[in-house]
């Protein structure tokens, strides 16, 4: 028992710190404090990131099977911490101009990061369901974090209700998973579904199991949400759900299609390569027409997940690896992308229209080379990292016999590259009116170099992504093998 | 000497960096700064690049100068350089300080210019020296991205719609090369080049969505990589971005375009499609030499109705890399040297076409013909080098134009007479667009009142144009001083193909009994 704790203290230690801070926060000075808490909130978060992913080492498993922490989990972890961390004092300043600063912010952060930790080494339905309604509920009342902005509670209302029903239908699925193997650990489901011998009650349950896991994804076709979410919530909120709950989202995606049904990988891989073409085309061809940088970004999100669902649909150690890697890239690309959209602003307002990116590139150089920087790498141009990530789950598309996919994105990234040129162009290229002015906090510069600086050198020689490729390998041979 | 080649490529982005950091304001001093820096990076990058050529090994076939270090995802940092990448190279860092002194006039973000010239010029020569796929696909597709601001930022009137058509254009074909790259990698388990090229990819016939295809994997990788090639030379009918490109991009980024962009075309050709995929090569052979005998043709035509002197030149571009196309998938000795002499001195030659209308642009800001006549009377300096460079694009005799084209006339007479016959009508259809643009802008009366007042060629100009006359007429007279460089590797490379071809055709006999 006191090993079994000893496997889930971080979990344990950030659930405490969550609550010992709203404790703190309500006996105190309330919101007088949010600023600090975001700060701590952060540490804690680099702290945690900095102790699973230095000392973590083999595969542990806990309470009968229901909580695995194995190298997989702990690569999702460190990502989804050090995103959050990132996201958490990306926010700060641009809510307290805004008056948006409360001292739940951080708390409420800190829970749904401690939901997506228990989804991403979940080794059983019920822990898996645990996690992902902790960290759903603490989005919602996040998404609507603007009491007093009807679109910031109709995005919060949009994506509870939605995200109810695909809990209803990820429920319904696991309650079938359940009937038909007599057992919801991982590790029993996937000995009644050994060599692609899965019944037709079993195989009902894992649709639906996926329909919901898609849904928190964003995958076409369950990702209608995201646009309107996308827009709604106010941009830190955005940044955020554009981060941390994408990868968790993917990690715990990962995990159920391999621990609990990788003797069926051919059912399974053609959903999930359906998904992927789908989110692929609809995230390139949607995007063309917006105006709304925020929406953009949903759609472009969207389509991420589609390049990264490429990976999954391979079925293979390669596949995950690949995946994990996207992930980690598409991550530290939108960290920037969204660092640069809180800054964009006139009269203090906040602008999330593109055409006010119109000659930024005229007053502000450096900024503007930054975000040239991402959004080329967005659309996978060489020799950003975009293009490596998109090069990796090619790779394991490839190697998996998935060629028509691998075909079809690459027809959807060069439909998509269209609408990141087109941030470049009104930077560069556009007309000189309604010019927007851009903040000057030092926090979301460092945030937005840092990310394109990252983006547009780690590819060379010597440095290699940092190793992560090596990492990842690691991470992916413990969850298939 | 070990990593001369990385030395050579990395000189113009070390500039591009010192430029960046170092340089501010935007005021007259900064500018020539700016304008002095990048002339002083291409030049060394010129200087430099002369070690490659003189060290250089005729008689070797195989790659030298290799570099080789680990890079991420299994994949290798290697540079080398052959005897057909070699000439590239050199022409690249050639014509980049001519380049560099075209653009002595541009007065708008001097500094970002300079640096993304440099930055090009870095991809070019990556390009070029690559010896990863990846590698390779990295330089190749990166090109786009200063490519895409030059014209996007400095370019003419309609240039929003010609730089998103240029860089959608190339990149949606590079994309499918690049998918066919990821299968090469995961059928070959490498991405080395050297290696890649004694690989024999599969090249049973199978049958794909009910259609049969002849040559099997070959020809399927050789439709993606010929995807991303023949929009980059470009061929027919997948040419016209560009016209557009090229009228809108300013005079400098029209010479890089045209002299220097549009070879890595044909280069990946010869690099690639010819010695990696033979069997594929072979199946669509006939195809391409009836598309690059359309080209020659349908673009001459089209050139002589043009108004724009620029797209004129640009569609003169297209027919002219139409021989190129011609030349390589012959795939005998004759077509490949033509092929690749002709590419050589069409870059000096359409470089210097570009830069010829660029000294007129600059002084009556307009490319109409309409808006020329007579100019001989008073700019004599310029009538003489706009004749012979005019000359060198009909294919005279006695300048390098001719060589490449007889070449690969000849070879391809070898090969299939009738496209010879079409291809050759196309030359008489190029002297009669050049002649006539010719006698529409400089021969006749001075009559336009606008025209009275304008100067003859500076100094500078003058200065920018005498390396490419001596390097027109002197290939024209002594092609050797090419045909000697590149004759192994060539030599070579058509032995592999043969051989390659001939295993092929054994093995599918065996089959067959």
């Amino acid at each position: 028992m006191s090993a079994d704790l000893g496997t889930i203290l971080p979990e344990i230690l950030l659930s405490l710190f969550a609550i010992l801070g709203l404790l703190g926060a309500v006996y105190t000075g309330k919101d007088a404090l949010a600023s600090a808490l975001v700060w701590v909130t952060s540490a804690v978060f680099l702290g945690l990131a900095a102790w699973i992913g230095l000392s973590g080492e083999g595969t542990h498993i806990a309470f009968n099977g229901m909580f695995v922490d194995d190298g997989f989990a702990r690569f999702a972890k460190v990502v989804i911490l050090l995103s959050a961390a990132a996201v958490l004092v990306m926010s700060e300043g641009y809510m307290k101009s805004r008056d948006l600063l409360r001292f739940e912010y951080p708390v409420l952060v800190a829970l749904s990061v401690v939901g997506m930790m228990m989804m991403v080494s979940a080794g059983d339905l019920m822990a898996l369901y645990m996690g992902l309604e902790l960290q759903s509920l603490a989005l919602y009342v996040v998404a609507s974090l603007r009491r007093d902005s009807a679109r910031s509670t109709e995005a919060g209302l949009k994506y509870f209700v939605l995200g109810a029903l695909s809990s209803g239908l990820l429920l319904y699925g696991a309650s079938l998973v359940y009937g038909y193997a007599g057992t919801t650990l991982f590790s029993g489901i996937i000995q009644t579904a050994q060599h692609g011998d899965v019944s037709l009650g079993l195989l009902f349950g894992l649709i639906f199991l996926i329909a919901g896991l898609a849904f928190k994804v964003s995958a076409v076709p369950f990702h209608m949400w995201t646009p309107d979410v996308y827009e709604g919530a106010p941009t830190p909120v955005t940044a955020f759900f554009a981060t941390a709950p994408k990868v968790a989202a993917m990690a715990l995606f990962a995990r159920v299609m391999h621990d609990a049904f990788g003797g069926a990988i051919k059912d399974w891989s053609q959903v999930v390569a359906l998904l992927s073409v789908l989110s692929m085309l609809l995230g390139a061809f949607a995007a063309i027409g917006q105006t709304n940088i925020k929406r953009l970004m949903a759609y472009s999100s969207i389509a991420h997940m589609g390049y990264a669902l490429i990976g999954l649909a391979a079925g293979t150690a390669l596949g995950i690896q690949s995946m994990l890697v996207y992930m980690a890239i598409y991550v530290t690309m939108n960290i920037g992308t969204f660092a640069f959209i809180l800054m964009m602003e006139r009269d203090g307002q906040p602008v999330t229209d593109i055409s006010a990116l119109n000659q930024f590139a005229k007053r502000e150089p450096g900024k503007a080379l930054a975000m040239l920087v991402l959004m080329f790498s967005l659309a996978g141009v060489p020799p950003m990292l975009g293009f490596f990530a998109k090069f990796g789950v090619w790779q394991a598309g490839v190697d998996a016999g998935l060629v028509w996919l691998v075909v079809v994105s690459a027809f959807a990234s060069a439909i998509g590259a269209y609408y990141y040129l087109r941030i470049v162009f009104f930077m560069y290229f556009g007309s000189e009116d309604g010019a927007i002015e851009v903040n000057g906090s030092k926090t979301l510069w460092v945030f937005l170099m840092g990310a394109a600086a990252i983006i547009g050198i780690a590819w060379v020689p010597g440095i290699n992504m940092f190793g992560i490729g090596a990492i990842a390998e690691l991470a992916a041979t413990s969850l298939v093998n | 000497m070990d990593s001369l080649l990385s030395i050579v490529t990395f000189i113009p982005a070390l500039g591009a960096l010192v430029l960046a950091v170092f340089l501010r304001g935007d005021d007259e001093a900064a500018n020539r700064n700016a304008k002095a820096a990048a002339m002083f990076a291409t030049s060394a990058t010129f200087l430099v690049s002369l070690f490659i050529l003189f060290g250089f090994d005729v008689n070797e076939t195989g790659f030298q100068f290799v570099e080789q270090a680990d890079w991420l995802m299994g994949l290798q940092y290697k540079m080398g350089v052959d005897g057909i990448s070699l000439l590239f190279v050199m022409l690249t860092t050639f014509m980049m300080p001519l380049v560099i002194a075209a653009s002595w006039n541009v007065e708008t973000r001097v500094k970002e210019y300079m640096i993304a010239f440099l930055l090009l010029e870095t991809l070019m020569l990556g390009v070029f020296m690559a010896l990863d796929l990846v590698l390779f696909y990295l330089f190749f597709e990166a090109g786009l991205i200063p490519m895409f601001l030059i014209i996007g930022i400095w370019g003419g009137a309609n240039r929003i719609y010609a730089s998103f058509k240029f860089f959608l254009y190339t990149f949606l074909g590079s994309v499918l090369m690049l998918v066919a790259m990821v299968g090469m990698y995961v059928d070959a388990g490498t991405t080395d080049i050297e290696t890649l090229l004694t690989h024999s990819f599969a090249f049973e016939s199978f049958s794909l969505l009910g259609v049969q295809v002849v040559g099997g994997m070959q020809t399927l990788l050789f439709l993606a990589f010929f995807a991303s090639f023949a929009v980059k030379m470009p061929m027919w009918p997948v040419h016209t971005w560009l016209p557009d490109a090229h009228v809108q991009a300013p005079t400098a980024g029209s010479v890089v375009l045209a002299a220097i962009l549009l070879k890595m075309g044909g280069y990946g050709f010869l690099r690639f499609s010819l010695p990696m995929f033979p069997v594929g090569s072979d199946v669509l052979a006939p195809l391409v030499l009836w598309m690059s005998a359309i080209a020659i043709v349908y673009t001459s035509i089209v050139a002589l109705v043009q108004e724009d002197m620029k797209k004129l030149i640009a569609y003169s571009s297209v027919a002219h890399m139409g021989f190129v196309t011609m030349g390589i998938f012959t795939a005998n000795q004759q077509g490949i040297d033509g092929a690749i002499f002709q590419m050589i001195s069409h870059g000096f030659i359409s470089g210097a076409l570009f830069l010829c209308v660029g000294v007129i642009y600059d002084r009556m800001h307009t490319r109409d013909i309409d808006a020329y006549g007579g100019l001989v009377t008073r700019m004599p300096a310029y009538a003489l080098i706009f004749m012979l460079f005019t000359m060198a694009n009909v294919g005279l005799p006695g300048t390098s134009g001719f060589v490449g084209e007889f070449l690969t006339l000849m070879a391809v007479f070898q090969v299939n007479t009738w496209v010879a016959a079409v291809a050759t009508t196309g030359v008489i259809f190029s002297a009669a667009y050049a002649l006539w643009l010719y006698r529409r802008v400089v021969m006749g009366d001075l009559i336009k009142e606008s025209l009275k007042s304008i100067t003859d060629m500076s100094t500078r100009e003058r200065v920018i144009f005498a390396p490419l006359v001596v390097m027109t007429l002197l290939l024209g007279v002594y092609p050797a001083l090419i045909l000697d460089i590149i004759g192994p590797s060539v030599a070579a490379l058509v032995a592999n193909y043969d051989t390659a071809l001939a295993a092929a055709d054994a093995a599918s006999q065996v089959v067959s009994n």
